[in-house]
């Protein structure tokens, strides 16, 4: 727990608490959270934020009949929203992606591996497993990348990232994440637009491979 | 715990006693915030009252979540809001960070509950002394309508004394956290 260094920034923690995060990072951010103490608390202060703000909004009068309807309601059975929890390194949000799957690795070349989660317009959630002192394909970004070390670790020009902490990269950087010696590293990597390698073939390979 | 601020009475009466009596006065108070804080969101009238009602039910049936030492029953209500509302507004479920679970047989911390409104009436206040605009733009980004981009140029909030007071109440929590990085 200590070990982490790398943090969620704070207007990302304010944008996720307010919900105005997209889906994508959400799911970083939360896992995040789940391992880390210190941005927990500063998501609860943002919170408290909000809480500050709904007490002091305009009162605007409610229907008549709800207070007898929710009242009438507080015995009726209802079904549990379903709970995820963490398995092995897998964070609760992240077994929420996979709906409790294990991972189904699809292989990228030169041993490393991916399980893209979830993709549409709006981002994409994937696992990446990067054999040790294997580099993940040389890339830019269109947008916003989260990287969270699930395993292992990895290192790029910008720093060492080890099980916890969250890589934020964005159109300015161009980073060669490269897996550190030891175990292979995991990370679950979420973006708001598809990567672009740098390089002619893994370019070509990307449609296929919905990077 | 004659202290406590009546919200956070009520809270406790339903999580320890499932009073409805406390249920009721939770309504009275929040149910009409929830709703111009609802509409103040982009939500439809009629919207807002269905997710109010999804909210009230929701504090009722996870009231064992609430945790005094972490959360005032404000901040714990909006959080419930916004998930609902972005369940609903995205037909998608919103990734929740996991839940600690606080161990039974902790005493409760009457000094941590009260510093922690403490703090909380001290974030109001400032944020009563903002200007106009400044207010504003914090609301806005607390109603969901601007992007991280968007937050990370304004203005930073008085949040320090608040987090630390918070990570106050997660320290009581540590051996739950020990277990996660296990
Ligand atoms: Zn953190
Ligand atoms: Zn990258």
């Amino acid at each position: 727990m200590s070990a982490i260094t790398h943090h969620v920034p704070d207007a990302i923690l304010a944008s996720y608490a307010a919900g105005s995060l997209p889906q994508a990072f959400a799911v970083a951010v939360a896992s995040h959270v789940s391992l880390c103490a210190h941005c927990r608390g500063a998501l609860e202060a943002h919170q408290a934020v909000g809480g500050v703000i709904l007490e002091d909004t305009k009162a605007v009068a409610v229907s008549a009949s709800l207070k007898d309807s929710i009242l009438a309601q507080l015995d009726a059975p209802y079904t549990p929203e379903p709970v995820y929890e963490r398995n092995g390194i897998f964070p609760g949000p992240v077994m929420e992606v996979m709906q409790r799957h294990a991972p189904r690795w699809k292989k990228l070349g030169m041993g490393v591996r991916q399980d893209i989660l979830s993709a549409d317009a709006h981002g994409s959630v994937r696992l990446l497993y990067i054999p040790p002192g294997q580099a993940v394909p040389d890339h830019s970004h269109n947008g916003l990348e989260m990287t969270l070390v699930l395993q292992g670790s990895f290192s790029d020009e910008t720093g060492r990232f080890g099980v916890g902490d969250l890589e934020i990269a964005d159109e300015t950087v161009e980073h060669t994440p490269v897996a550190d010696p030891g175990a292979a590293c995991i990370c679950l990597a979420a973006t708001d637009a598809r990567l672009r390698f740098n390089a002619l073939v893994p370019r070509l390979l990307q449609p296929l491979f919905r990077i | 715990k004659n202290d406590y601020s009546d919200e956070t009475i009520w809270m406790l009466a339903v999580r320890d006693t499932r009073d409805r009596g406390a249920f009721a006065a939770l309504f009275d108070h929040f149910a009409p915030r929830l709703k111009g804080f609802l509409i103040r969101g982009g939500a439809s009238p009629q919207q807002a009252e269905e997710i109010v009602q999804d909210v009230m039910l929701t504090i009722w049936r996870k009231a064992d979540m609430f945790d005094p030492h972490r959360a005032q029953v404000s901040a714990w209500i909006y959080q419930i809001a916004r998930n609902r509302r972005i369940d609903i507004a995205r037909k998608e479920n919103r990734p929740m960070p996991e839940a600690l679970k606080e161990e039974p047989e902790l005493e409760p911390d009457a000094s941590q509950i009260l510093g922690l409104e403490q703090e909380t009436t001290q974030l109001k206040q400032a944020l009563a002394a903002l200007k106009p605009e400044q207010r504003e733009v914090i609301e806005k980004a607390y109603l969901g309508e601007l992007t991280h981009q968007e937050i990370s140029m304004q203005t930073g909030l008085p949040l320090g004394t608040i987090k630390s007071r918070i990570r106050l109440g997660l320290q009581r929590l540590r051996h739950e956290l020990k277990d996660l990085t296990q």
